[in-house]
C-alpha cells in the first residue's frame, strides 16, 4: 500500500491517457455482445428447428439429412393444418378463451388493484399480500382441489363442468388474476396521493378517478399486465389437458399434441407448423402493444 | 365570494393531535398565510377546509354554509399542490379544464375561461403541452390555472413554491400575488417560509404545535409579536434574545432598565416605564431585532443607547453586514452599515433602539 503510494508520488508523472474511458467502454461492450449473441443462439435454436421442419416432408425429417436445411422445401404441412377443420376449432377455442380471460382478469384486476392500493379499508393490507400469496402457489397444485369442486357443483346443480372449453374461462384467472392484480397495485400505489385529491377537488368521483386518470397514466402498467394474460391463457396446457377431453373442445396447445400424435405415430411436420402457428398470435400481440407501449412513455418526454 | 371560518377545529391521527383547536376568520376576497414551522399542522388544517381531511370536532363554514359533511367537489374551492399534481397524460388545456368538463360545461365557456386564464398567466403558448414538457415555474402556473378556471369560492395553496429554486420563488411569489389582484378570491396560503408569508399576506397566521400563536398584518406580527414563538420565528435574521432582570432606576432618574450582563444595562425608554413597571424585579427575556442594533452615528435620538461591543463575527451581505458579539456568552446579531463595520475581535461602537425592544415573561411566554 505505501510502496505504491509512493511510486505514484515519485515516478514522473505519466501524462494523461486520452481514450481510456472508451476503451474500457469497448471491452464492456465486446462482452456484451459475447453474452448476448450465445443467448440469442440458445434460445432461437428451438424456434428455426421447428420452422425448418415444418417446411419438410414427412419422408425429408426421417430420412438421414442435414436437419438444419431443407433439400426440398414445401408448405403442405401449412396447407393441410390449415384447412383441417379440427386445427380450426383448436385455435378458435384458445382465442375465444384467451380474449375472454383477458377481458375478465384486467376487469377485476384493476378494480381490486384500484381498491386495494387507494380506499383504504380495514385488511385491504392483509388483502394484498393474500392477493400476491395466492399466486405464489402453483397450478399443479390447484387442479386437483379444483376438479374436486367441479365435481361437487356438479352433484350439487347437476351443471357439468368438466369437458367443456369455456370452463378455461373460469379456472385461467385463478392464475391471472392474482398476478395481474399485484403488478396494478405496485403501478397504481407509485401514482402520486395528490393526482387523485386534484382530481377529487375537481369534481371526479371514485369512477371517474379511475377511468380517467388512474387507467391512462397507469397504462404502460396495464399493457404489460394484458400481456402477461394473454401468454398464461394462450400457453397453458395443465388445465385443459385436465379438464377438457373431447376434440371439439379443446384449446391449441393441448390440441396439437392430442390430435397429432397417434399412437407412437408422430406427425413431426405437422406438429412443428401447429406450434409455430400457435406461437405466433402472442409475438403478434406482444409486438403491437410494445410499440404502443413505447410510444406512450417517450410521448412528451423530451423537454420543449 | 366567500367567508370562511373555523370554530375550534381539532384533528387528531391515531390520538395524538395534529390541529388542537383553531379559531380563524376569513373575510372575503383577504388573502391569509398560515405559517409555521414543519409539522405544526399547517397543511392538515388547509386539507380540513377544502374537505381532503375529515376534521375530528369543530365546525368548518365557507360562506354561510357549514361545510363539514359536503364532500371536496361541492365546496366550490380548488387547490394548488406543493408537487403541483398535474395530470400527466393531459395536454396544459385538458389539465386546466378537467374540471370543468367533469361539470358538463358547455365547449364554448370551457375554452373561453381556459384561454382567460392562460393569459392572465400567460401560458397562451403552453396550452398544447404535456407536464412532462413543462419547467417547474410553468407547471406552477398550470397548477394556479387550473385552480382559476374553476371560478372558486377559496382559493388553498399549499407550499406552492417550496419545490422551485430560490431566484424562481422570488419570482412566482410575485407573481401569485399579481394573479391574487386580478382575481380576488378569498385565499388561504400554507408555508413555512415567513417571508412567503410577510410578503403575500393581508393577514399573517403564526401556527405552532397545532395551536395559532398570532393573527395579524404583517407589520403586526413583525413589529407586535405577542409571543416568544412568533417573535423568534417572524424575521431574518431572527431576532435576539438575552435573558435580563429589569431593575429599578435608569442613570439615577426614576425610569426602569434591562440590566442584561454586569457591564450592559439598558434604560427602558419613558413611554414603556409604566407598561413594564409591574414586572420590575423580575428575570425576563429580552429581545431586539438585528436591525435595531446598529452602527453609532452622530447624536443619539431619544430611546435609543450607545455601548461598544467586541465583534466575533463579521458577515458582510453587500448592502449591510451582520456583526456578531457575545453578551454574557449568548450570540447576538446586529446590522450595520458595510463602510464602518469593524473586523473580527475589534471593538464596535454599536446603538441599541430600544424604542423597539420586546421583553417576555420566560413562564407563559407571552411578550409583556
Ligand atoms: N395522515 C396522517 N397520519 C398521521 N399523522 C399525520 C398525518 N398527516 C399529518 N400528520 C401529523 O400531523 C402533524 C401536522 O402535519 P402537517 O399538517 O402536515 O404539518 P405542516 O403542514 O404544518 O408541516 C405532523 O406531526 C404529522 O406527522
Ligand atoms: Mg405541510
Amino acid at each position: 500500500m505505501t510502496t505504491a503510494t509512493a511510486q505514484i508520488g515519485t515516478g514522473e508523472r505519466s501524462a494523461v491517457r486520452y481514450g481510456s474511458i472508451a476503451r474500457g467502454r469497448k471491452r464492456t461492450l465486446y462482452w456484451s455482445y459475447f453474452f448476448l449473441i450465445l443467448f440469442v443462439i440458445f434460445f432461437l435454436m428451438p424456434p428455426v428447428y421447428m420452422f425448418i421442419t415444418s417446411l419438410k416432408t414427412s419422408a425429408e425429417i426421417g430420412a438421414v439429412t442435414n436437419p438444419w436445411w431443407v433439400y426440398h422445401p414445401t408448405l403442405q404441412n401449412y396447407i393441410d393444418l390449415l384447412s383441417q377443420a379440427q386445427f380450426l376449432t383448436f385455435f378458435k377455442n384458445s382465442a375465444l378463451v384467451a380474449v375472454i380471460v383477458v377481458s375478465v382478469t384486467m376487469v377485476v384486476s384493476i378494480m381490486a388493484a384500484f381498491s386495494l392500493a387507494r380506499m383504504k379499508f380495514w385488511g385491504s393490507g392483509t388483502l394484498a399480500t393474500g392477493v400476491f400469496l395466492t399466486y405464489l402457489i402453483p397450478e399443479s397444485l390447484l387442479f386437483i382441489p379444483l376438479f374436486k369442486i367441479f365435481a361437487f357443483i356438479h352433484d350439487l346443480t347437476g351443471i357439468e363442468l368438466i369437458n367443456h372449453w369455456w370452463v378455461l374461462v373460469f379456472l385461467y384467472p385463478t392464475l391471472t388474476v392474482p398476478f395481474c392484480t399485484w403488478i396494478m397495485i405496485g403501478y397504481f400505489a407509485s401514482i402520486p396521493k395528490e393526482l387523485d385529491e386534484a382530481a377529487l377537488i375537481d369534481g371526479a368521483g371514485y369512477i371517474q378517478i379511475l377511468t380517467r386518470v388512474f387507467i391512462p397514466v397507469a397504462l404502460p402498467g396495464i399493457i404489460a399486465a394484458t400481456i402477461f394474460c394473454f401468454t398464461v391463457s394462450w400457453a397453458n396446457f395443465l388445465y385443459p389437458l385436465a379438464f377438457t377431453t373431447s376434440a371439439d373442445q379443446l384449446v391449441l396447445p393441448v390440441g396439437i399434441v392430442t390430435t397429432l400424435i397417434k399412437g407412437d405415430v408422430y406427425n413431426w411436420g405437422q406438429i412443428m407448423t401447429g406450434a409455430l402457428l400457435g406461437a405466433a398470435p402472442p409475438l403478434i400481440i406482444y409486438a403491437f402493444l410494445m410499440d404502443y407501449y413505447i410510444a406512450g412513455l417517450t410521448a412528451g418526454a423530451t423537454k420543449g | 365570494m366567500a367567508e370562511v371560518a373555523l370554530r375550534n377545529i381539532v384533528k387528531t391521527f391515531d390520538r395524538t393531535p395534529a390541529v388542537a383547536g383553531i379559531d380563524l376568520n376569513i373575510n372575503d376576497r383577504e388573502f391569509v398565510v398560515l405559517v409555521g414551522p414543519s409539522g405544526c399542522g399547517k397543511t392538515t388544517t388547509l386539507r380540513m377546509i377544502a374537505g381532503l381531511e375529515e376534521a375530528t370536532s369543530g365546525e368548518i363554514y365557507i360562506g354561510d354554509q357549514l361545510v363539514n359533511d359536503v364532500p371536496p367537489k361541492d365546496r366550490d374551492i380548488a387547490m394548488v399542490f406543493q408537487n403541483y399534481a398535474l395530470y400527466p397524460h393531459m395536454t396544459v388545456y385538458e389539465n386546466m379544464s378537467f374540471g370543468l368538463r367533469l361539470k358538463k360545461f358547455p365547449k364554448a365557456e370551457i375554452k373561453e375561461r381556459v384561454e382567460n386564464a392562460a393569459r392572465i398567466l400567460d401560458i397562451t403558448n403552453l396550452l398544447d403541452r404535456r407536464p412532462k414538457q413543462l419547467s417547474g415555474g410553468q407547471r406552477q402556473r398550470v397548477a394556479m390555472g387550473r385552480a382559476i378556471v374553476r371560478n372558486p369560492k377559496v382559493f388553498l395553496f399549499d407550499e406552492p413554491l417550496s419545490n422551485l429554486d430560490a431566484k424562481l420563488r422570488v419570482q412566482m411569489r410575485m407573481e401569485i400575488k399579481k394573479v391574487h389582484q386580478k382575481v380576488t378570491v378569498t385565499t388561504v396560503y400554507v408555508t413555512h417560509d415567513q417571508i412567503e408569508a410577510m410578503t403575500l399576506a393581508d393577514r399573517v397566521v403564526v401556527m405552532n404545535g397545532g395551536k395559532i400563536e398570532q393573527i395579524g398584518s404583517p407589520n403586526e406580527v413583525y413589529h407586535r409579536p405577542t409571543t416568544r414563538f412568533v417573535a423568534g420565528f417572524i424575521g431574518s435574521p431572527a431576532m435576539n434574545f438575552l435573558p435580563c432582570r429589569l431593575v429599578e432606576g435608569s442613570n439615577g432618574s426614576a425610569g426602569l432598565s434591562v440590566k442584561l450582563s454586569d457591564k450592559l444595562t439598558f434604560p427602558v425608554p419613558p413611554d414603556r416605564v409604566g407598561r413594564y413597571r409591574p414586572h420590575a424585579g423580575r428575570e425576563l427575556l429580552f429581545g431586539l431585532r438585528p436591525e435595531d442594533i446598529i452602527e453609532k452615528r452622530g447624536d443619539l435620538p431619544p430611546g435609543r443607547t450607545a455601548f461598544d461591543a467586541q465583534l466575533d463575527v463579521v458577515e458582510p451581505m453587500g448592502m449591510e453586514t451582520m456583526v456578531y458579539f457575545l453578551v454574557d456568552g449568548t450570540e447576538v446579531c446586529g446590522r450595520v452599515n458595510p463602510a464602518v463595520a469593524g473586523k473580527p475581535g475589534e471593538t464596535m461602537p454599536l446603538v441599541a433602539d430600544l424604542n423597539h425592544m420586546h421583553l417576555i415573561d420566560p413562564k407563559t411566554d407571552q411578550v409583556l
